[in-house]
């Protein structure tokens, strides 16, 4: 065979490939580890799930802030056990993620270094403890929305780790919910509580759904390989389709002056949401951006004699091990 | 209201709840993914065996009391836990030297607490016993790892070692209701778990490289509510949403 006809046979090959791979995806059969993908593919899934895994565990840290002050021991248990909940999906996230072919150590080099990102919401501060009920009552909640359809998603061991991550945080949010329902039973100061951690997190929320479509410039590739099923905007709306009518429950008022609900269309209609202020925090400038990676940072340096150790103390009893099997 | 029998248990659940406390601090900021899940986890026991006990001593004082107004609402001369635990997260060697120091003492008193006449009292313990099992192994096997790690690591966990070694004895102090209910068969007399705990912690260091400290200079005063400058600290956070709303429901 000439090398022309040898390269045609390659890029012939490559494509028929492609087309076997995105007829997979079209069966809504579940691509694995070890199956051929395209280039393009692994690096978006790698982008997305070490940004999910990155979200997890920055997450950990504005509910963290308030564990050692929770109100009851009941409180401080779940708040704890909720904490806990995300480094495991962090875990869980990261392994799904090494599957590609990265390691973790190379995952944490890209979020310490800015150069991978996580959800924005986390830079926002919790100063209240009502912020502990509001994030999981809108947080998780959009969280949940976003991530439902990711159970479903063609990348094997995302779609398993999600089905595992979806069920905790439907716990987390009605948790959440559950935290503001003893806000809003409680005194007028507790109610005013409440009403004041609504005020602050139901805008970033809206905005933790993502830019608005013709914004967003990965969601046309994303939704052609059920990585994403639903557009940000439908997401959004969703969101509030369903958060709504759990505020009358509370008896909270939800700060936007414009929402009302559309007869014609069966959705509530909603304000202008400030996508300066989205972009500003995406890009590094919101209130806790600095805190954050700097908490995480400082935790990785600080336990960095802590892994050496634990290295050198698995090397050493590998040794021995070497050294007794030799000597019998 | 049986008074000795409620300030036994405050003695027993103070340590419990300081230590989780301590732990709590850290969730979030560990080392790795993997330790910060584990010591929340210990956490999480220790929260929940001050739990148990904080609402069996509400039960026997009775009137408004609850597990939240003893957790929340005492001064800080009426905490009983030893001073050991209280002591800061200096770093991850301080942690888990205090953990384990605490964590093996803590298993010796369940098992004999497990038998006390007092039912309530024996079955927290036998519930605890899996728990601290669970507890000692992992903070043994990090001092395992940290003594014989790396020349730092090994440096680090000597030094936390000698830094804590002083606030071990004060764990067989017998306070008097202690005395008191040892003698009916309630209470576990802590100044016989001392030989065989120095006996287990001081093979443990050894495997770990570490020199077994010869300080004979002892701190107390946990137990009679005398406490180390870092208690005031801790327990303005841990208090802080209970003394600023005070009487609300959460």
């Amino acid at each position: 065979m000439s090398e022309a006809q040898l390269k045609n046979t390659g890029t012939e090959r490559s494509r028929s490939l492609e087309e076997i791979f995105e007829q997979r995806i079209a069966n809504d059969e579940k691509i694995e580890p070890k199956d051929w993908m395209p280039e393009k593919y692994r690096k978006t899934h790698i982008r997305q799930i070490s940004q999910h895994a990155h979200s997890e565990i920055v997450g950990m840290l504005p509910e963290g802030n308030w564990i050692t002050r929770a109100p009851s021991l009941r409180r401080k248990v779940a708040l704890l056990a909720k904490v806990q909940d995300e480094a495991g999906h962090g875990l869980y996230l990261y392994s799904a993620c090494e599957t590609l072919g990265i390691s973790r150590d190379e995952l944490y080099d890209q979020l310490h270094s800015g150069k991978a990102k996580y959800s924005s919401i986390f830079n926002y501060p919790t100063v209240t403890w009502a912020d502990m009920g509001a994030i999981g009552w809108l947080v998780d909640g959009a969280a949940i929305i976003n991530q439902v359809p990711l159970c479903n998603t063609s990348y094997g061991p995302y779609a398993r780790a999600m089905i595992r991550v979806c069920k905790e945080e439907s716990f987390h949010q009605r948790q959440g919910f559950e935290i503001m329902m003893s806000l809003c039973n409680g005194t007028e100061v507790q109610k005013q509580m409440a009403q004041d951690a609504l005020n602050r997190w139901w805008w970033p929320s809206l905005m933790m759904l993502g830019p608005t479509d013709s914004e967003s410039v990965h969601t046309e590739q994303s939704m052609k390989w059920k990585l994403k099923r639903k557009t940000n905007d439908e997401l959004r709306q969703q969101f509030i389709d369903q958060t709504v009518p759990q505020a009358d429950i509370l008896g909270l008022t939800i700060p936007d002056p414009d929402l009302k609900w559309n007869e014609e269309t069966g959705h509530y209609d909603f304000g202008e949401i400030d996508w300066e202020e989205f972009w500003q925090v995406v890009k590094g400038h919101g209130p806790c951006n600095k805190e954050r990676m700097n908490a995480r940072v400082g935790a990785w340096e600080r336990g960095t004699w802590v892994r050496d150790a634990a290295m050198a103390y698995a090397e050493k009893q590998q040794d021995k091990k070497v050294n007794s099997a030799k000597a019998v | 209201m049986k008074t000795n029998l409620y300030n036994y248990i405050l003695e027993l659940a103070d340590n419990c709840l300081i230590a989780g406390q301590r732990l709590g601090e850290l969730c979030g900021h560990g080392p790795s993914l993997e330790t910060d899940i584990a010591c929340t986890n210990i956490s999480l026991d220790l929260f929940g065996q001050t739990r148990s006990y904080f609402q069996y001593a509400a039960d026997i004082k009775g009137g408004d009391a609850s597990e939240d107004s003893i957790a929340f609402l005492r001064y800080e001369r009426q905490y009983k836990n030893v001073l050991l635990v209280e002591q800061p997260n200096r770093d991850f060697a301080y942690t888990i030297a205090r953990q384990y120091l605490f964590d093996v003492f803590h298993l010796l008193l369940l098992e004999k607490l497990q038998f006390s006449q007092d039912m309530i009292l024996s079955a927290i313990a036998k519930k605890s016993i899996k728990e601290a099992s669970y507890h000692v192994r992992f903070t043994g096997d990090w001092i395992k790892r940290l003594g014989d790690g790396t020349e730092e690591s090994h440096a680090k966990m000597q030094e936390a070692i000698d830094g804590l070694w002083t606030y071990t004895n004060e764990l067989f102090e017998v306070t008097e209701e202690a005395k008191i209910l040892a003698e009916e068969g309630i209470a576990v007399n802590v100044s016989t778990l001392k030989d065989l705990y120095y006996e287990k912690v001081s093979a443990l260091l050894t495997e770990a490289t570490l020199t077994v400290p010869e300080n004979k200079y002892f701190q107390k005063g946990g137990k009679s509510g005398i406490h180390t400058e870092h208690m005031g600290y801790l327990l303005a956070d841990m208090q802080y949403m209970q003394r600023a709303y005070p009487n609300m429901k959460w």
